[in-house]
């Protein structure tokens, strides 16, 4: 296999690297494939990478990133977005469908999927929207974005609630002939008209108006009774609450086929950073409280949450340098999103790196359906015959977060100034690197 | 004393205090035949307002000129903000000027607290949003005292539309601050959500509460919040939480009744309430302006003026 650069991957021995943060060993990569595992490989003709004291994990998949190209590529492009991608350990991404114009046909899902092909930087898969125009009244043509050439899987009207609920029932309905997935942004658009901080104490302290828990989980619990109702497959996007958590876990019990998804941030941020009136702590859903942090750790280490997200939502800085209510939703999260995760999950010992492998790779490949058939294959193991994405993770570092030193384009990370764990040293995908020595490799 | 005023739960109970007194003080030139002090001479005081509020801003206007400050008016309608100027670029202007101090009254919560960042001179919240009035807080809080003798102890009740009343929230942080007990009063549509965290009483009948208030504030309610479902008619707001003569006489003899204006006269408020002996509404207004003078003389009192620095570096 060669990469979308022309260029024939050389071949790779990584020396004593971690797999899963467990015992060193040596991976060989040759053509694309990890050939060879074990201590004490030699390969004369293969660059060598000392890795001792890296954890070596499969390369990261994201379900949910907005790379805002076509349309607004002065807040991101599908170059400097997949380099932000590969900077944070990701191979492969989901580009969601809000762009302008909107990925609503095969035409423009395409078009996404070529710009990816031609970054190299990872994979990325478009997401289609589930209605046109992401108006939330009639469905978007879901059957050609699924037969082109982008392979769509995953719909969604994510920014916008699909809201209808003979809409939702038809979107679910309709995907199962393409073994479609409908990924919901969870939120009852009359609860949360003007909506800006999670309601609360923070919420009536600081005058904002209030964005209900219930009105996330009144649509969760809505849409997971539709997918059970007509057998289809629902994604719940970004969770942020502890009660959307416990009609997940009800959902799944009953052996329906709902997954989700928590964000970084939800899973270390509170709503009391609102009270800055600093924007760049404003997003969709909202920061919520400890406890809603709490449950999210909880479900995500016991699997009742499938998998992380980023929800990767770049915006130039006029957009966020502004009173609180006209400034844009939105956190960048691709190059901190494992640094976070480590910090909320490893860090306190709910998940150890087989975990975050998982969570960060294995499942959201599934769920994407990156199976290999259609799509390019992610998050497999770092096993003799799996494709080379690997993340090479130096646990051990630590700094600031400084937002200036990213590839996105934009700089409304929320964690900037603060410090956390660990560093991604190096990013393969299928054999390339994209990253080497903590910098973009090309 | 601390040098942006934005909250009222900025202010200590020390400082809460001076600003009265000081008021209380500087009242007294009102009644000279030369109502001007030279405490501010050479300083700039900059009234940023983006919404409409005629009377809040000729009294910070009047509180300044008093104390001998040049003012200058910048409303957002009709310039740069209305051709889409960031509030940024605004605080850049105003700062390149010289303001040392800016009034700022916006109709988004939090926007003074913004300004904070991108101005050197101190930023007086006259309203932002849904958030915080401490000005009028302060002038309540003065009315008062001056009305009943005390702050300590005395039980105030507040009642309207708390949800969206930023004179409400004002007035809840900076009472508790000096001691009163307050009672919220207001049908649970237009109470806060997490209302039992605020440090005050809440009721829903106002009948129940009247007989052992030392003070009602009635807070303007806006008959579009029917539109939103917060109550069902004007008609019916007026009947369970308005004030008409026949509530009033449920209060103490020496209760007062305040409202922070504009009324809506048969509404929140019956218009022989309005105008009774009880009612403090006029010279809440006056009060209003000694308050602005205390808050800007002991704001801008610190500190010396640019003009003061130019010289003394000559």
């Amino acid at each position: 296999m060669t990469d979308a650069s022309g260029e024939s991957p050389r071949a790779w021995l990584i020396k004593d690297a971690q797999p899963l943060g467990g015992p060193a060993t040596d991976l060989l990569v040759r053509d694309g494939v990890i050939t060879q595992a074990g201590r004490g490989l030699s390969a004369p003709d293969a660059q060598q990478l000392d890795a001792a004291g890296l954890i070596a994990l499969p390369g990261l998949v994201d379900m949910h990133t907005h790379l805002r190209e076509p349309g607004r590529e002065d807040a991101e492009t599908v170059l400097t977005g997949t380099a932000a991608a590969a900077l944070g350990g990701f191979t492969a991404v989901h580009a969601m469908a809000n762009t302008d114009p909107v990925a609503d046909t095969a035409g423009v899902a395409e078009q996404i999927w070529r710009l990816g092909r031609r970054a190299g930087y990872c994979d990325v898969r478009p997401v289609g929207a589930v209605t046109a125009g992401l108006n939330g009244s009639r469905l978007a043509e879901l059957g050609a974005m699924a037969d082109s050439a982008a392979r769509v899987r995953i719909f969604s009207d994510d920014g916008r609630c699909v809201s209808d609920a003979v809409l939702m029932r038809r979107a679910l309905e309709y995907v199962k002939a393409f073994d479609g997935v409908i990924a919901q942004h969870a939120q009852e658009p009359r609860l949360t008209d003007g909506a800006q901080v999670n309601e609360g104490e923070i919420s009536g302290r600081l005058g904002l108006a209030g964005w209900p828990a219930v009105a996330e989980e009144a649509i969760i619990a809505r849409d997971c009774l539709l997918a059970a109702h007509v057998d289809s497959a629902l994604h719940v996007c970004h969770v942020s609450t502890a009660g959307s958590v416990e009609i997940i876990r009800w959902a799944k019990s009953k052996g329906w086929r709902v997954t989700a998804e928590v964000t970084p941030h939800h899973l270390l941020l509170t709503d009391e950073l609102a009270c800055s009136y600093d924007p760049v702590y404003k997003v969709n859903p909202p920061l919520r409280t400890a406890e809603d942090v709490a449950a999210l750790r909880a479900a995500l280490a016991d699997g009742t949450i499938d998998c992380v997200a980023t929800d990767h939502a770049p915006h130039p800085l006029e957009e966020k340098e502004s009173e609180w209510q006209v400034a844009a939703f939105g956190m960048t999260g691709l190059e901190t999103a494992l640094r976070v995760v480590h910090e909320a999950m490893v860090s306190t010992g709910l998940l150890d790196w087989a975990g975050v492998a998982d969570r960060m790779s294995a499942r959201p490949a599934l769920i994407g359906r990156l199976d290999g058939v259609g799509a390019p294959l992610h998050g497999r193991a770092l096993a003799v015959g799996s494709p080379a994405n690997v993340v090479l993770y130096d646990p051990s570092a630590r700094d600031v977060v400084d937002p200036a030193q990213h590839a996105s384009r934009s700089r409304n990370s929320p964690f900037a100034g603060m410090e956390l764990p660990g560093r991604v040293q190096a990013t393969f995908l299928r054999g390339n690197a994209t990253v080497l020595d903590g910098k973009l490799a090309r | 004393m601390i040098r942006h005023l934005i909250s009222a739960a900025d202010l200590s109970r020390d400082d809460a205090l001076l600003i009265l007194d000081t008021a209380e003080e500087l009242a007294q030139v009102a009644d000279r035949p030369i109502r001007k002090l030279p405490t501010l001479r050479g300083r700039t005081v900059v009234n940023l307002f983006y919404e409409d509020s005629t009377r809040t801003r000729i009294s910070f206007e009047a509180a300044a000129k008093r104390l001998s400050a040049d003012v200058i008016n910048f409303s957002a309608k009709g310039s740069s903000v209305a051709k889409g100027e960031s509030l940024k670029d605004t605080a850049l202007t105003l700062e390149a000027m010289g303001a040392d101090a800016v009034v700022v009254r916006h109709s988004a919560s939090g926007a003074p607290h913004r300004l904070t960042r991108w101005v050197r001179g101190s930023v007086v919240n006259a309203g932002d949003g849904t958030h915080e009035h401490p000005t009028q807080a302060l002038l309540d809080a003065f009315t008062m005292r001056r009305r009943l003798g005390r702050l300590d102890g005395l039980r105030v009740t507040i009642v309207g539309d708390v949800l969206h009343s930023r004179v409400a929230r004002s007035n809840v942080l900076l009472l508790d601050t000096l001691g009163a007990e307050v009672t919220l009063v207001a049908p649970p549509t237009l109470l806060p959500l997490a209302v039992s965290s605020w440090p005050c009483e809440v009721g829903y009948d106002l009948d129940a509460e009247l007989p052992k208030s030392d003070v009602v504030m009635m807070l303007r309610v806006q008959a579009e919040r029917m539109n939103a479902a917060y109550f069902p008619t004007v008609r019916e707001y007026s009947r369970r939480y308005g004030l008409d003569g026949n509530r009033m006489a449920l209060l103490p003899d020496h209760a007062i009744v305040m409202h922070p204006g504009p009324m809506n006269r048969g509404v929140e408020i019956a218009a022989e309430v309005a105008d009774s002996d009880r009612s403090t509404i006029v010279e809440q207004v006056a009060n209003g302006v000694s308050i602005r003078m205390a808050v800007l003389y002991l704001l801008l009192g610190g500190s010396e003026s640019e003009t003061e620095r130019a010289e003394a570096a000559r």
